[in-house]
């Protein structure tokens, strides 16, 4: 808690629904609270979920007061999506913050020309903008440890080295929140992020 | 004592289970649905999913005067369909507390319409609570349940979409038992009409009674701060005021229906400039100008559209520039929702598309069939309004006019007009879309989906025989999934001269019975392919385009639902196991 002296993290959590953006959300809420910070945390229902551009926030600290998170003051946007990073990069702090982009395109299915309009190249965009960008592979690391789905979990590892928050905390927040014929792979998953966001 | 971190409704649902309520019921609607399904978790609580609002708040009312502890829970627009029962019933008042949530939607993230219903609470002279995080959601529910009882009086509690969807830590508690109270037959004051005349004055005293409490209620609660620069807020716009001007003197009030006048004077006397920061309408505001303080700025600040955050704050008091989307050579596309994957609707939207029919839509998932690429429905309302819309346009000289709505808001709201429209001579044709659930709002089980909340088993509405018994001669049952089937009913439908129901039916491919099937993807045999786009024009988004240019269909989301197998002239696509070696 020391190393906190009043600062409150601020992250986003961008996806496309069906792709799990809640749970890196979650955990990272889950893993906060076992270190004794305060956390509020946002989510999404209804129909907006259906395939839709989905967001999430998480704050913690020793006080936090509103859940929404301001534009220009995340420590951390993690778009599992390129084009939901680039739809929610501002949300970033230019100075201190850093953009996690999953180099993985979706299309949207109910948009006129999209597979013509899709804007690829986020990543590169994002950083000519002056945003402190990593870009991931985590659709594909996913797909090499058995299920490209659990490419939330890959992107979790890598926000993982970016926040004062212990190893085993974030090991016991994933072993919480996953059921357990799921959670060894989803382990992986996570020591894989965890590795890529160190290289 | 435990903490945990809990949504907003989670913690409403455990304010009621820890306050002794024995009775809860709803109707499911963004952002009001998990408090029930947390509550149905709890076995000393019965909790029931009800055709509708209204006849939730009635059974709530029935349990009350019984004596029980009662929740009621919904959406900002099912407190309309309950608003014939909420504006009597604080006349005769209530024995058990009785607490309704209004869960309102500023933003419209999920609904047709913003509307704040305090403004509901003050017409029927209710009283309404409004929480800040999670703890207070909690907390408030007990707190609304004691005033029900001290003043005989239902209470509401108002959400908003940010308090009722964001999670914050909440003190646990243990269950409350609470003396049970019984039902006394007293004719003056449930039945007879002559006598709400005299009961009508008890509701103005009452009202003063209530006046007179919130003065001194602690959840109406003055935080000193600076002199120059005073905040009047509530609800998670608290939270907001917080984060942007920590200086600044703050009463947060707890109650926003009736407002404690005396307080508010006093606290603007304090003040050289206030601000009244509300989602929502200017309810406290207008209220604020009613008595003469004149050193405030609202709406004319911060606005009345859509929902508060604190860049918008920020961004109203000119404190910070707060970014917006990154623009430039990439053109961000936007990102509606969609069907899912497998889903029934398409179907009905893909045929409804090709007879080029005018299309009364209703509310559920398929509001999305008005969006690309159906484009095939052309009005939405509210619940149950496709009928009678597709009844007045017909009247008014629509040709081959269909009604289109869910098994679930059928049964909330479109019986009555479907008689309506067979006893008034219409020849409508109306499709029900039966995915044995209410889909939009996550799943819930409904009186024709033969479950109950908790998922046992339940007397089934058999929906054929209620559209017969409606008048309805020819009714047809299609299986949703089998386009030609649907395209056929359709026709027939149409073709007929009085009028008829189309029922396509089908699971919602989000129901646990259906996801956890254990059935083979289907697949994309390149070598009979002539990459002819046609399943490209099932618009699923488990067919996308691979490197070769030809469909892929990705095996880890295909239902197997076999729309794109039957839209394929050459039968390229079949079912993994038929892959040649």
């Amino acid at each position: 808690m020391s190393e906190a002296n009043g600062k409150v993290y601020s992250l986003l959590f961008a996806g496309v629904g069906g792709q799990g953006v809640l749970l890196g959300a979650e955990v990272t809420a889950l893993a906060a609270v076992r270190e004794g910070y305060d956390v509020k945390q946002t989510e999404v229902h209804g129909v907006s979920q259906r395939g839709g551009s989905v967001e999430t926030h998480v704050r913690f600290g020793t006080k936090v007061w509103s859940p929404v998170v301001t534009p220009g003051k995340a420590d951390l946007v993690v778009g599992l999506e390129a084009l939901e990073a680039l739809r929610f990069a501002h949300f970033g702090d230019r100075q201190h913050g850093v953009i996690l982009v999953n180099q993985h395109e979706i299309i949207p299915g109910s948009v006129k020309d999209a597979e013509r309009d899709y804007p690829h190249g986020s990543a590169e965009f994002i950083r000519s903008r002056g945003y402190r960008v990593l870009a991931m592979e985590a659709s594909r690391l996913a797909s090499e440890l058995g299920d490209g789905r659990m490419a939330n979990v890959v992107m979790l590892g890598a926000v993982s080295t970016f926040l004062p928050l212990s190893h085993e905390t974030w090991l016991d927040a994933l072993r919480q929140r996953i059921p357990e014929r799921f959670r060894q792979p989803n382990l992986q998953a996570f020591a894989a992020g965890r590795e890529a966001a160190a290289r | 004592m435990k903490r945990e971190l809990l949504l907003g409704n989670q913690a409403i649902a455990r304010g009621a289970w820890e306050a002794g309520v024995e009775f809860a019921a709803g109707y499911p609607g963004t952002p009001s649905t998990e408090i029930l399904e947390t509550l149905s978790r709890y076995p000393e609580v019965h909790a029931q999913w009800s055709a509708n609002e209204k006849v939730a708040f009635e059974e709530g009312m029935g349990a009350a005067i019984g004596g029980l502890r009662t929740l009621v829970t919904m959406k900002h627009v099912g407190l309309n369909v309950a608003a014939d029962p909420f504006m009597v019933f604080p006349y005769a008042g209530t024995n058990g507390g009785f607490l309704v949530i209004s869960a309102d939607d500023p933003g419209m993230h999920s609904s047709q319409n913003e509307q704040d219903n305090r403004y509901l609470a003050r017409m029927a002279k209710v009283p309404v609570l409004e929480p800040s995080d999670a703890q207070e959601c909690k907390d408030f529910v007990k707190l609304a349940l004691e005033l029900s009882e001290t003043f005989a009086t239902p209470v509401m509690m108002r959400t908003t979409t940010r308090l009722a969807h964001h999670k914050s830590l909440v003190s646990l508690g243990e269950r409350q038992q609470v003396a049970r109270r019984s039902f006394e037959r007293d004719p003056r004051r449930f039945s007879v009409p002559i006598y709400r005349r005299l009961l009508r004055p008890q509701v103005e005293a009452r009202l003063e009674r209530l006046k007179q409490l919130v003065e001194t209620l602690p959840i109406n609660r003055v935080e000193p701060g600076e002199s120059r620069v005073g905040v009047v807020t509530s609800g998670i716009a608290y939270q907001y005021v917080k984060e942007v001007l920590p200086e600044a003197g703050v009463l947060r009030l707890g109650v926003t229906y009736p407002l404690p006048a005396a307080l508010l004077q006093d606290f603007c006397g304090h003040h050289e400039t206030v601000y009244v920061v509300e989602e929502g309408e200017a309810f406290i505001e207008e209220f604020m100008r009613s008595i003469g303080i004149t050193n405030l700025q609202g709406k004319d600040r911060f606005g009345v559209i859509d929902e508060y955050s604190p860049g918008r704050l920020a961004t109203a008091l000119g404190l910070e520039a707060v970014p917006g989307p990154l623009n430039g050579d990439l053109k961000i596309l936007p990102r509606p929702p969609m069907f899912c994957v497998g889903c029934g609707h398409r179907t009905v939207f893909s045929a409804l598309r090709q007879l080029k029919v005018t299309v009364a839509g209703d509310i559920g998932c398929y509001t999305m069939g008005a969006l690309y690429p159906y484009e095939a429905s052309h009005t939405t309302f509210c619940m149950g309004a496709s009928i009678g819309t597709a009844f007045g346009l017909e009247r008014a000289g629509e040709e081959r006019v269909v009604a289109l709505i869910g098994d679930s808001t059928f049964v909330h709201a479109g019986i009555p007009s479907l008689i309506d429209a067979v006893y008034n001579g219409s020849r409508l044709t109306l499709v029900i879309l039966d995915n044995a659930t209410t889909g939009m709002t996550g799943g819930q089980p409904h009186p024709a989906s033969g479950k109950s909340i908790t998922g046992a088993d339940a007397p089934r509405l058999d929906l054929q025989a209620m559209c017969r018994a409606c008048g309805v001669e020819q009714v047809q049952l299609a299986d949703t999934w089998d386009r030609k089937a649907v395209l056929g009913a359709l026709r027939k439908a149409l073709a007929h001269p009085g009028p008829a129901v189309v029922i396509a039916q089908g699971p919602c491919q989000q129901l646990p019975e259906m996801k956890h099937r254990d059935l083979l993807p289907f697949y994309v045999d390149e070598g009979l392919c002539t990459q002819c786009e046609a399943c490209f024009k099932v618009w699923c988004p488990a067919i996308a385009r691979n490197d070769r240019d030809f469909p892929e269909i990705v095996a880890d989301q295909c239902t197997a639902c076999t729309v794109c197998a039957q839209v394929c002239p050459t039968e390229a696509i079949y079912p993994v196991a038929q892959v040649p070696a």
